[in-house]
């Protein structure tokens, strides 16, 4: 049992060190990467991230995993978890580009037409073009079959009509990828169309959606008579939801965690050790010490979890089931971390003045913004599902819309 | 990264699964529960028949001379079968102490007897509820004479001798004194798992020998690290069966007319289960690296494993009984030899709350 690279693991990790040594400065010891939220929202940040994208695709390290003919390097899983190891290690930009290089290009290289794929592969690996998805609406996020935007055939082209949410960074976006209700009578998962769509077309509007921590990652994007030309639809009509699932599996695929910035475990303790209780520091507190232990704890083994998948990935087998925990213990742990570390702070916990708060309020920043890590990307209770359903092998839920007309299924309390 | 068990190592688990699946079914657990025997002779005979005992042993000693990942597999399944035998007092703690601290004369003495299972070794550490300190250690040691009282001492009753922690002058030492020497009286007393036995020692005046050299709780430590690691995997083996039995008995269970698993909240308890016992699963498997590679880390790491592996057997457990049903609490179902193991094992040696505790000395450290 040891942490060693293979020779092979070690070679192509010393490659990427050297070409990331030439290229860009190392994050120092007490240094943390940028943020993605940070990466989309402060100025110049969008351009910073393009011209490292497109540094990185000139040499040959974006998108490695891709197939050459698309520009990557065909490069295996255990190569991907290497190469991220690394970059993570550099001052680098945040990558913005994750949803459609890690997404939605993946779908259009199984789904698309010869056409879509050199039209749109080169510039999303590049950064010159980056990419949305539009996915959930108002009424359709965990049960995402459920979507309502319409798209109606008209000659060349169809017409979408409806709305889409959560979508983020569709205000810098140049090309969605969207998923329709093409065919109403059919059962759900049968009369779905997914379509790539520009998103400077008439009658799509963008509003962004400010979230509890004040900030606006993500948008409404509403589309009223969009015009989309059947060139752009991915896959067959009334066949999409097989594309989107595609989509939905790549989402699955990382492992380790993208760095989501904020203050960590380290941060808490000198917290705990700064701030005092009654004369003596919050760290002497025997409740205070059995609560940080136990984070460690839970901290460490998503830590060696991750070790087992990396593992399993450097000897070619696909990782096993304890791989799908990670965002199901890491999102709560992190809403609980942050809440201890306000409720050590007392009534100043109420504080949240990058002056007077503690730790600049850093606590109560990442406490507003934890709840929505337990919500995107696969709610807790849908995670908790799919671990049910597909690891423990336990029957599915029942489905009172199975086998319905899409426009038979219930969306409301019924009236009178 | 190979943060697994050798294709050898998982080899040695399956074979080891064979014959506690035809040797130690829950009937044997739940045959000592129900007698006044101390452990399973049968079993005990068998495993140490396989060489089991002996895995970490050197050869010279009479051992296999493999390791510590191999006696953590071990560990696992026979905690998967909730083995009613002294083989962890034995091979984590009489005989890592022996092999880790012995003198040369000692490992001769104690070691090939302790590989065949003719001797059966054990640790008495605690006097009193509570957290066991050096501070708070009235046993003493002065002239080789032992006088004290030790509790909870695992297999105390069956162990041929024992390691002991007692004060001598202002310090702490480890000794290891005969336990059917003069001056020795135990007490056989009820245990919350009757399956496993533990024992009161009083010593007044008993022959003791030193065992290793320096600070003695510095060792004590050190052995108390080992054997949590070790424990971790007897924890995390029955943790993993109580589930699995769980999970079938919920797919086989109908109410209002399907399988109780099909309902969304036993669906997520399993889930979230699941989830801790994978967590105390990597805990665990850090411990072993650790231990196996003697790391500077071992400390931390064994505090991980032993915490969250305790957490995780006991949820398990309770979670078992709930899951059953009003069956669950009969004494002729087994989910009450898992609970009451759960909590055995989650007590000797320490409770997770004063594991987390060391660990935040040793973080702080």
């Amino acid at each position: 049992m040891d942490f060693n690279d293979t020779p092979e693991e070690a070679a192509f990790r010393a490659e990427a060190r050297a070409w990331l040594d030439a290229h860009v400065e190392r994050l120092g010891p007490d240094e943390r990467a940028v943020g993605l939220a940070e990466g989309r929202t402060t100025p110049g940040g969008l351009k910073r991230a393009q011209e490292w994208q497109a540094k990185k695709a000139d040499a040959g390290w974006a998108c490695i995993t891709w197939p050459k003919e698309y520009g990557g390097r065909g490069a295996t899983a255990i190569q991907s978890v290497i190469w991220n190891q690394e970059e993570s290690r550099y001052k680098t930009p945040a990558n913005i580009f994750g949803i459609g290089q890690g997404m939605l290009g993946p779908t259009i290289m199984v789904h698309g037409t010869e056409e879509q794929k050199a039209r749109y592969l080169r510039p999303m690996l590049r950064g010159e073009e980056i990419w949305c998805q539009l996915f959930s609406e108002p009424s359709a996020g965990s049960d995402l079959a459920g979507l309502r935007t319409s798209a109606v055939r008209d000659g060349d082209d169809w017409i979408l009509n409806g709305q889409k949410i959560w979508t983020t960074g569709a205000q810098y976006c140049k090309w969605g990828m969207i998923v329709t209700r093409s065919d109403p009578t059919a059962e759900k998962h049968r009369g779905i169309t997914y379509f790539i769509v520009d998103m400077q077309a008439p009658g799509i509007e963008i509003r962004p959606i400010k979230q509890i921590n004040g900030t606006s990652g993500f948008n409404e994007v509403f589309f009223s008579d969009v015009r989309v030309p059947d060139r752009n639809r991915v896959g067959a009509v009334n066949e999409g939801w097989r594309g989107a699932l595609t989509t939905l599996m790549n989402e699955r695929h990382s492992i380790g965690s993208g760095a989501a910035g904020g203050p960590d475990f380290n941060d808490l303790v000198r917290l705990a050790k700064e701030t005092e209780w009654d004369g003596h520091c919050a760290l002497d507190d025997a409740g205070v010490r059995q609560r940080l232990a136990g984070f460690y704890i839970r901290l460490k083994g998503l830590q060696y979890t991750g070790y087992r998948t990396q593992t399993a990935l450097s000897h070619g087998v696909t990782p096993g089931p304890e791989s799908s925990i990670g965002k199901l213990v890491g999102a709560p742990l992190r809403q609980e971390m942050a809440g201890f570390a306000v409720e050590m702070q007392g009534s100043a916990g109420a504080l949240m003045d990058a002056t007077f708060a503690a730790q600049e309020g850093s606590w109560q920043q990442s406490y507003l913004s934890s709840p929505g890590l337990r919500l995107a990307g696969s709610t807790d209770e849908i995670l908790r599902n799919i671990i049910a359903e597909r690891v423990l092998g336990l029957p599915p839920e029942i489905r009172v819309d199975k086998g319905l007309p899409f426009k038979d299924v219930p969306t409301g309390p019924r009236n009178g | 990264m190979n943060f697994d068990f050798s294709d050898d190592q998982k080899l040695l688990r399956k074979t080891a699964r064979e014959y506690l699946t035809e040797h130690a079914a829950l009937s044997v657990c739940r045959a000592v529960l129900e007698s006044d025997a101390a452990y399973s002779e049968t079993l005990w005979k068998g495993i140490a028949d396989l060489g089991w005992l002996g895995t970490t042993i050197p050869e010279a000693y009479g051992g296999a001379g493999f390791g510590h990942l191999e006696l953590a597999v071990l560990a696992e399944e026979l905690g998967r079968v909730l083995a009613p035998t002294p083989f962890s007092s034995s091979a984590y703690l009489a005989i890592e102490a022996l092999v880790q601290f012995g003198s040369e004369a000692q490992k001769q003495q104690y070691l090939p007897r302790l590989a065949r299972g003719d001797l059966i070794g054990t640790f008495a550490h605690a006097e009193k509820a509570g957290h066991q300190g050096p501070r708070g250690l009235a046993t003493v040691f002065a002239d080789g004479a032992l006088r004290g009282t030790k509790v909870a001492v695992p297999d105390g009753d069956s162990a041929h001798f024992a390691v002991v922690t007692a004060r001598d002058g202002d310090g702490v030492v480890t000794v290891l004194a005969d336990l059917s020497g003069v001056g020795v009286e135990r007490q056989t007393v009820r245990g919350v798992d009757g399956s496993r036995s533990v024992a009161v020692l009083h010593f007044d005046a008993a022959r003791a020998q030193r065992l290793g050299q320096g600070n003695g709780w510095a060792l004590a430590t050190q052995l108390l690290d080992r054997a949590a690691v070790l424990m971790a995997f007897e924890q995390l083996g029955g943790a993993s069966r109580a589930f699995e039995l769980t999970r079938e008995f919920c797919l086989e269970r109908y109410a209002f007319g399907r399988p109780i698993a099909s309902f969304q909240a036993i669906k997520h308890r399993l889930a979230d289960l699941y989830v801790e016992i994978e967590l105390a699963r990597s805990n665990a498997y850090y411990g072993a690296w650790a231990l196996s590679n003697d790391s500077p880390e071992l400390g931390k790491a064994a505090c991980g494993a032993r915490a969250s592996a305790s957490d995780a057997f006991e949820l398990a457990s309770q979670e078992m009984i709930q899951l059953h049903g009003g069956v669950g609490y009969t004494w002729e179902f087994d989910c009450h030899l898992f609970y009451r193991r759960a909590k055995w094992l989650a007590s000797i040696l320490g409770s997770a709350s004063q594991w987390r505790e060391n660990l935040m000395q040793r973080l702080e450290g």
